[in-house]
């Protein structure tokens, strides 16, 4: 049996797939990226090896993806993160044709095909509004851990409207909010109802096409799958394993490369 | 007497208050952090303005409040734009000015004015903080210093470093990454503030800017921002002595209440505002 490992190092944190040759997903493993991106690949796939029970030798071909893509040192090749997502979502949800990534420091919109193709994609790279950090600045300013604060915006039932674009200026705005007695569910859901709102202006950029499958580390929170569902007016597909997405499409790279290779005029090369 | 006047400033970061005598001579200022109780907090800086220069809240005989949180005024007897009240500050102080640069805690606005301080036309910077004061303070901040550290560390700079300037989120993993390059945090903060400084020169050309530069604004009591906006443009540029180049708006209000004293046939008739304390 061989094995194809995918290593997505993100801003915040870095995840490995492994998969075995008929493309099953056999191992997973999530670390918090830090300053040291070298040593944080290495140790997120060290941890998907021994998980898997394999040894180094048995994988016969590493991708690396995500901004971190690079400096995955023990890596065969790199693919971008967007194809990675496409190509993971596609996999996870086949009827997959948009699929929204929210990370920690990035929000993207991927329009793919049915073969996980990318067909068009428009990011927020240049501005924190409307990313995973709004959330984690919201956590902040109001001093709750950052997997409470979907629990608690659930909890709203009248939500603030956050007036400001910047997420500098929204640390102020959320305890100003809280200065004038605002309840602490109310401006959390008017935060998440914020992002969604500009999230959701990025998806229609490459347009809206059902199935859409939501990706990245901030599908972990409840409350942003739920804004983006009251706003889309559709169910989005989330797994439990979503932020593992870019990984496992890194690693079905992995494997396309293998299977190429075993073919008899093989041509080597990553798509 | 009454013939006194008061300019509230409520602004993002700092409410500023001016009380102007009757002959239009600066009697008395102060500042104090806006905080979240705009109320509170102009009522408070009217008080220490008052005690500051020995006089009574009768003694004055108007009061115009400017800045964001101008309608939270409770004791006031109008509320006008920052745009006009930064112009009328700035003539003030020179009233050969045509275009203002006001870079504040959480905005940046560059106006255009005729000799008349009449507004032509403005732009601002107000809904993403790589344009204003928290870019400086998220960066220094990130480096562990606090606000007040900025402008002694400024000093020590010697060479700018390039800081994008995009985000002021984002902003900390590039000074993470110079940081740990070696470069020294004066650098760095000396690179924030040359792509502010950039932002703000690109802001001006909006307004189509005219020599007859004045800058204004709490950042600009650092004297490196005075030098690279000069450097930018070419051109020499006003700046209002020490620390009345917060006051500008404020001032502004004051003066603007002489006028309306003046209408009202209340007050002395101060027409040419010419001095300051």
């Amino acid at each position: 049996m061989a094995y194809a490992a995918g290593v997505d190092v993100g801003s915040t944190q870095s995840k490995a797939a492994i998969v075995d040759e008929d493309g099953n997903l056999v191992a997973t493993a999530l670390d918090e990226t830090g300053a040291n991106v070298v040593q944080a690949a290495e140790k997120v796939y060290e941890q998907a090896l021994r998980s898997a029970n394999l040894r180094e030798e048995e994988v016969d071909y590493v991708i690396g993806t995500g901004y971190g893509r690079y400096k995955v040192t023990f890596g065969n090749a790199q693919v971008t993160e967007i194809s990675c997502h496409g190509r993971g979502a596609v996999k996870m949800f086949p009827e997959t044709r948009t699929v929204i990534d929210m990370g920690g420091q990035d929000t993207k919109a991927i329009s793919v095909n049915p073969d996980g193709e990318i067909n068009d994609f428009c990011m927020n790279d240049k501005c924190a509004a409307g990313t995973g950090r709004f959330l984690g600045a919201a956590a902040v300013a109001l001093d709750l851990p950052l997997d409470e604060l979907g629990p608690t915006a659930l909890k709203s039932d009248k939500p603030v409207r956050i007036s400001t674009t910047c997420t500098v200026f929204a640390e102020s705005e959320v305890l100003s909010w809280l200065g004038k007695g605002k309840k602490l569910p109310d401006i959390l859901w008017g935060v998440h109802q914020s992002i969604a709102t500009r999230t959701i202006a990025l998806v229609r950029r490459v347009g809206l096409e059902e199935k859409i499958t939501f990706t990245g580390g901030v599908t972990l929170n409840v409350a942003m799958v739920k804004a983006l569902e009251d706003r889309l007016g559709t169910r989005l597909n989330v797994s439990e394993q979503a932020h593992y997405i870019g990984a496992l499409g890194a690693a079905l790279f992995a494997l396309d490369h293998i299977l190429e290779s075993r073919k008899p005029a093989a041509k080597a090369g990553v798509a | 007497m009454m013939d006194c006047t008061a300019g509230i400033d409520v602004g993002s970061t700092y409410t500023k208050c001016v009380v102007l005598s009757a002959d239009g001579e600066i009697i008395g200022r102060t500042l104090c952090p806006t905080g979240f109780k705009l109320g509170e907090v102009s009522s408070k800086v009217l008080a220490e303005t008052l005690t500051d220069c020995g006089l009574k809240r009768e003694d004055i005989g108007y009061v115009i409040s400017t800045g964001f949180g101008r309608h939270q005024v409770k004791d006031k007897d109008a509320a006008v734009t920052d745009l006009t009240a930064g112009a009328r500050g700035t003539a003030f102080f020179f009233p050969d000015t045509r275009t203002i640069l006001d870079i504040g805690g959480q905005t940046m606005k560059a106006s255009r004015v005729d000799e008349n301080t009449k507004v032509h036309s403005f732009r601002l910077n107000d809904k993403c903080a790589a344009g204003t004061g928290a870019f400086l303070e998220k960066t220094a901040y990130y480096m562990g210093f606090k606000t007040e550290d900025i402008g002694p560390l400024l000093v020590t700079s010697r060479e700018s470093v390039s800081i994008s300037g995009v985000c002021a989120v984002f902003a900390e993993s590039e000074v993470i990454n110079h940081l740990s390059q070696g470069t020294a945090p004066a650098d760095i903060m000396q690179g924030a503030i040359s792509s502010l400084i950039k932002r703000s020169v690109q802001l001006m050309k909006r307004v189509r800017a005219e020599p007859g530069y004045t800058l204004v604004g709490g950042l600009l009591r650092f004297r490196t921002m005075v030098d690279e906006v000069q450097d930018k443009l070419g051109h020499e540029v006003n700046v209002p002595d020490g620390d009345l180049v917060q006051f500008a708006a404020a001032l502004g209000a004051a003066v603007l209440g002489h006028g309306r004293m003046q209408q009202l046939g209340t007050g002395s008739g101060l027409t040419v505002a010419t001095s300051v304390a």
